[in-house]
C-alpha cells in the first residue's frame, strides 16, 4: 500500500540511519509529497539557521500517489530552507526517481547534518546506506548518473547534483535523467553543502493498489480525456515551447531583463524549429503528454528544451538563435544550474552592463551585450564554476546586488530574492499577484492561473472556480482586470498544493486547460489507489493546511507583507511592445494592494499576511511545531 | 484469428505506463519487476525499446519445458503457461532470447505475457501508439504499405531531381 511507505532519516554527521512509519493521522492532515515535506521542514529546523550549514535538512520525497494509477504520478519533491531566499525551499521535478524510491519502500528521505567527505545515499528495498562518492565529485549530472548506472545496473534511478551544486551556487538544481530538474530554490547547493552528490534508488517492492480494477478503469478514462485535449496534443508535439509563440506575439514575455515585453524577430526561436533537431518526445513515468524532445545539437544528445530555456537563452538575453537555446539548455542541466534563475541573472547582468553599472573591468572583458551568444554560454560556465563575474552572479539577486552596489537591485526582477520566470506580468494582475505571493519567491508554479489568459466566459469560470468551495464574489473574463483574481490565485494555490501532495504533474491539472484534473479527481485517485478517504473539500483543506505551514515558516524567518511585493518597475515602467491591448500598461499600485488585501482576507490572514488565530485553529495548526514524526 | 502485439519503437516515449498497468492487471500491485513487459533504455542516447514476449511460433521456451507446461494456442497466437503443470524450473527463462519469460520473486513463479485474454492492458494504455494489438495477417500488409509509401515518395523526388526541379540528394 502507498500508505505503508516510510520516512528514512539519515544523519550525515554521525552516520546514523533511522526508518520510521508515517502515522495515518499525518497522511490525513498532509497527504504526502510537498505537504508532508513542509510539515517535516517546519518541525525539524530552527528559525534563523544557515541554509548551507549542518542545521538545515534536505527532504526528498514522492507524493502519496507516486507509482500508482493517477494520471502521471512521477513527481519528486525536494524541500529545505532555501539558500537563495532564506524562505521555504521547494522544488518539484518529473522523471522516474520518486516511483523508484516508492518501490524501494520510501516516500520521504530526510538528510540531516553534514558529511565530511563526498557521499551518495543508496536506497534499496527497505534499506538505506551511506556510500563513498569521492569518484563522483566533480562529475556533471549526466556523467554521475551514467557512472552509477554502470556500477549498480541500468535500472537504478539517480537524483544528483552537478558541479554547480558542489560549488554552492545558490540556484544549483538537482537532476534525474537528462532533463528532469528540480531547479527552483537552489536545493542543489543544500545537497552540495552536505557533501551529498547523489541519492540512488532501486526498488522491487509492491505498491498495493487498493481497488485495482476500478483504478485501472478510472485512470483510463482520465488519461483518455487528457490525451484528447488540444492542450495535451500541442504539449506532446512541442512541449512548453508552444507557449512562447502566443505569448511573444501578444507581448507577455519579459525581454532583455524588463526593458521590453516582446522579442522582435523571434521567429528563429519558435517551437517548430525543434523539428530539425528532434528524434521524438519522451515522457516522465506514466505520462500521456510526453512534453520533452530528445534532440542532438553539435553531436550532443539532450532532452528538452522548455519555455524557460527559450526565455533564458532567447528573449531575456536578446538572442534569437535556436541552437543557443538548445546548447544553453544542455549546459545548465549538465552542470546543474536552475535554467530560470540563470537566465534571469544573466539578463540582469546584461542590463547592468548596458547601463554602465558593471563594466569590462568587472567582467574581465566579457562583452555582456544583448544577443552575444558566445558571452551568454560563457557566462553559464562562469556561474557554474564560480569564475570571474560568475562568482558574484552565483550568489543570487540580493547577495549579488549587495556586492555590486550602485542601485543594482532595483533592476532585478525578483520576489523574496528569487528571480521571476521569463514572462511579463504587467498586463496581467492575476499572474502578478501569484508571483508576488509565492511562498518560495517569484514563481509561476505556486499559483499561476494559466487559464486566466484565455478570457474564458464567466459561466466557465464559475464552474471551475466554485468547486469544491463556493466563491460569492464576481469574476472578470478580462485578464487585464483585478476583479475576482485574488480568488483565482487562491484556488490555483490550493490546486497546485494538492497535486504536489499527491505527486502528480501540474500539467495534468487545471493549469493550462480548464477541463483537466481538479479536487474531485484527486479525491477519487486517493480512494482507488491508496484507500485514503478524503472528500474534494477535505483535499482542499489539506492543501490549505500545507500552504499555511509554508506561510508560517516564512513568517518565522521574518518574511511578511513587505515581501509579497513586486519590483517598482512593474508599477512605474509601462510595457512598450505587443498588441494594443497590452501595450502601455503598468500595474496599478492601489488596485494591486487592494487585491493583496482581498487575497489575505480570503486566506483568513491579517493585513500583514499573518494567519489569524482562528484560521490556525480551523486548520489544526495552532500547536505547531507538533513533532508527530 | 491470430493477433500480436506490434511494437513501433519510434512512438515509444519511455513512460513505462505499460509496465505499471501490466503488474496492476495481473497482480493487483504497481511493481514493474513483476510486469510482463519492460521498456529498455540507454540513458546516454535516449534509446527506448519496449520488450515483451513475442509468442514465437517455434518457441524455445516450449522446446525446453520438461513438463509440457508451455504450449502454443494457434487460434489466438499465444504461448500459454499452465501453472498446474509448471514446476518452476526456470529453463524457459534461460532459453528465451527476448527475456519474455520472467521470474516473479514475490509470488515465486515464472510469469509471461498472456495477452490479458485478448485485451492487453499495455496496448490499451499506450496512448502514443507504440504498442498495437493487430491481426497477425495484417502486420505484413501494414509494413508493406509503409514501405511502399516511402518508396513512392523517394521515387517521385528522384524523378523531380532528374528533371532538374529540385537538387539531387535533398531529402
Amino acid at each position: 500500500m502507498s500508505l505503508n511507505r516510510k520516512l528514512g532519516i539519515v544523519d550525515l554527521s554521525t552516520g546514523e540511519i533511522e526508518i520510521k512509519p508515517i502515522p495515518i493521522e499525518l497522511r490525513k492532515k498532509f497527504i504526502g509529497g510537498r505537504g508532508l515535506d513542509m510539515y517535516l521542514l517546519y518541525n525539524h529546523t530552527e528559525p534563523g539557521i544557515d541554509a548551507l550549514g549542518p542545521d538545515n535538512v534536505a527532504i526528498i520525497s514522492a507524493g502519496l500517489l507516486s507509482a500508482t494509477l493517477s494520471s502521471a504520478s512521477a513527481r519528486t519533491h525536494v524541500a529545505a530552507k532555501s539558500p537563495l531566499t532564506g524562505a521555504v525551499g521547494s522544488t518539484n521535478m518529473g522523471g522516474f526517481f520518486a516511483p523508484e524510491m516508492t518501490w524501494a519502500g520510501f516516500h520521504h528521505l530526510m538528510l540531516k547534518g553534514q558529511a565530511e567527505e563526498p557521499v551518495y545515499i543508496w536506497v534499496n528495498d527497505g534499506g538505506i546506506e551511506i556510500r563513498d562518492a569521492s569518484h563522483l565529485w566533480g562529475l556533471s549530472t549526466r556523467d554521475t548518473q551514467n557512472t552509477l548506472q554502470e556500477e549498480l545496473g541500468p535500472e537504478v534511478q539517480v537524483l544528483c547534483i552537478g558541479p554547480a551544486g558542489e560549488n554552492l551556487v545558490r540556484y544549483a538544481n538537482v537532476m534525474n535523467g537528462m532533463k528532469n530538474a528540480g531547479g527552483r530554490s537552489g536545493l542543489g547547493a543544500v545537497l552540495g553543502s552536505k557533501k551529498v552528490k547523489a541519492v540512488v534508488a532501486r526498488g522491487t517492492m509492491d505498491v498495493e493498489i487498493r481497488y485495482p480494477e476500478e483504478a485501472l478503469e478510472y485512470d483510463y478514462e482520465v488519461m483518455k480525456h487528457i490525451s484528447g485535449t488540444k492542450f495535451a496534443q500541442i504539449m506532446g508535439k512541442y512541449g512548453t515551447m508552444f507557449i512562447q509563440s502566443v505569448t511573444n506575439s501578444t507581448g507577455l514575455v519579459r525581454t532583455q531583463n524588463f526593458q521590453y515585453n516582446q522579442l522582435l524577430d523571434a521567429e528563429p526561436i519558435e517551437c517548430e524549429h525543434i523539428e530539425d533537431y528532434t528524434f521524438g518526445t519522451v515522457g516522465c513515468f506514466g505520462c500521456v503528454i510526453h512534453c520533452r524532445h530528445r534532440y542532438i545539437v553539435d553531436g550532443i544528445y539532450d532532452e528538452g528544451p522548455e519555455y524557460a530555456a527559450q526565455g533564458a537563452f532567447g528573449w531575456e538575453v536578446g538572442c534569437n538563435d535556436f541552437e543557443t537555446v538548445l546548447m544553453g539548455n544542455h549546459l545548465a542541466n549538465h552542470w546543474g544550474l536552475d535554467i530560470l534563475e540563470t537566465g534571469s541573472m544573466m539578463a540582469w547582468a546584461m542590463e547592468l552592463y548596458e547601463k554602465g553599472i558593471i563594466t569590462d573591468e568587472d567582467t574581465d572583458g566579457l562583452k555582456l551585450e544583448w544577443g552575444n551568444t558566445e558571452a551568454v554560454l560563457e557566462l553559464v560556465r562562469q556561474i557554474a564554476f564560480r569564475r570571474g563575474i560568475g562568482d558574484i552572479l552565483a550568489e543570487g539577486p540580493k547577495r549579488a546586488a549587495a556586492k555590486i552596489g550602485k542601485d543594482s537591485l532595483k533592476y532585478n526582477i525578483h520576489v523574496k530574492g528569487m528571480s521571476n520566470l521569463h514572462s511579463d506580468e504587467r498586463p496581467t494582475p492575476a499572474l502578478a499577484l501569484g508571483i508576488a505571493t509565492g511562498t518560495r519567491g517569484s514563481d509561476h508554479l505556486r499559483s499561476r492561473p494559466g487559464i486566466d489568459l484565455y478570457n474564458l466566459p464567466v459561466p466557465v469560470l464559475e464552474k471551475v472556480y466554485n468547486n469544491p468551495v463556493e466563491y460569492k464574489g464576481t469574476y472578470s473574463s478580462d485578464y487585464r482586470e483585478y476583479e475576482g483574481k485574488a480568488w483565482q490565485v487562491f484556488w490555483h494555490e490550493m490546486m497546485y498544493m494538492a497535486i504536489d501532495c499527491a505527486g502528480v504533474c501540474k500539467y495534468h491539472c487545471t493549469f493550462l486547460s480548464p477541463s483537466l484534473i481538479n479536487f474531485e479527481h484527486i479525491s477519487k485517485f486517493l480512494h482507488y489507489n491508496a484507500g485514503l478517504e478524503l472528500s474534494p473539500r477535505e483535499v482542499w483543506d489539506v492543501a490549505e493546511r500545507c500552504y499555511n505551514i509554508e506561510r508560517i515558516f516564512n513568517l518565522r524567518e521574518g518574511f511578511d507583507r513587505k515581501d509579497d511585493m513586486l519590483s517598482d518597475r512593474y508599477f512605474d515602467e509601462p510595457t512598450r511592445r505587443g498588441l494594443a491591448i497590452v501595450r502601455g500598461r503598468t500595474l496599478d499600485r492601489a488596485k494591486f494592494n487592494g487585491m493583496l488585501d482581498e487575497y489575505y482576507e480570503l486566506h483568513g490572514w491579517d493585513r500583514n499576511g499573518v494567519p489569524n488565530q482562528e484560521t490556525l485553529e480551523r486548520l489544526g495548526l495552532d500547536h505547531e511545531p507538533s513533532h508527530l514524526i | 484469428m491470430q493477433k500480436m502485439i506490434l511494437v513501433d519503437q519510434d512512438q515509444c516515449t519511455g513512460c513505462r505506463l505499460c509496465e505499471m498497468v501490466c503488474s496492476v492487471k495481473h497482480e493487483g500491485v504497481s511493481n514493474p519487476s513483476r510486469a510482463r513487459i519492460s521498456v529498455r533504455k540507454r540513458f546516454m542516447e535516449g534509446y527506448l525499446m519496449p520488450v515483451v514476449c513475442q509468442q514465437c511460433t517455434d518457441a524455445p521456451c516450449i522446446a525446453v519445458c520438461p513438463m509440457d507446461a508451455l504450449s502454443r494456442d494457434e487460434v489466438v497466437g499465444l504461448v500459454r503457461l499452465d501453472y498446474d503443470l509448471c514446476v518452476g524450473c526456470e529453463e524457459c527463462v534461460t532459453a528465451c532470447p527476448f527475456g519474455g519469460m520472467r521470474i516473479d520473486t514475490v509470488a515465486n513463479r515464472v510469469i509471461k505475457c498472456d495477452l490479458c485474454d485478448g485485451d492487453p492492458q499495455c496496448v490499451r494504455f499506450c496512448f502514443p501508439g507504440a504498442l498495437e494489438f493487430v491481426d497477425a495477417n495484417a502486420v505484413n500488409l501494414r509494413k508493406k504499405r509503409v514501405a511502399a509509401a516511402k518508396l513512392a515518395e523517394f521515387m517521385s523526388r528522384e524523378v523531380a531531381a532528374q528533371a532538374g526541379l529540385i537538387p539531387s540528394g535533398v531529402r
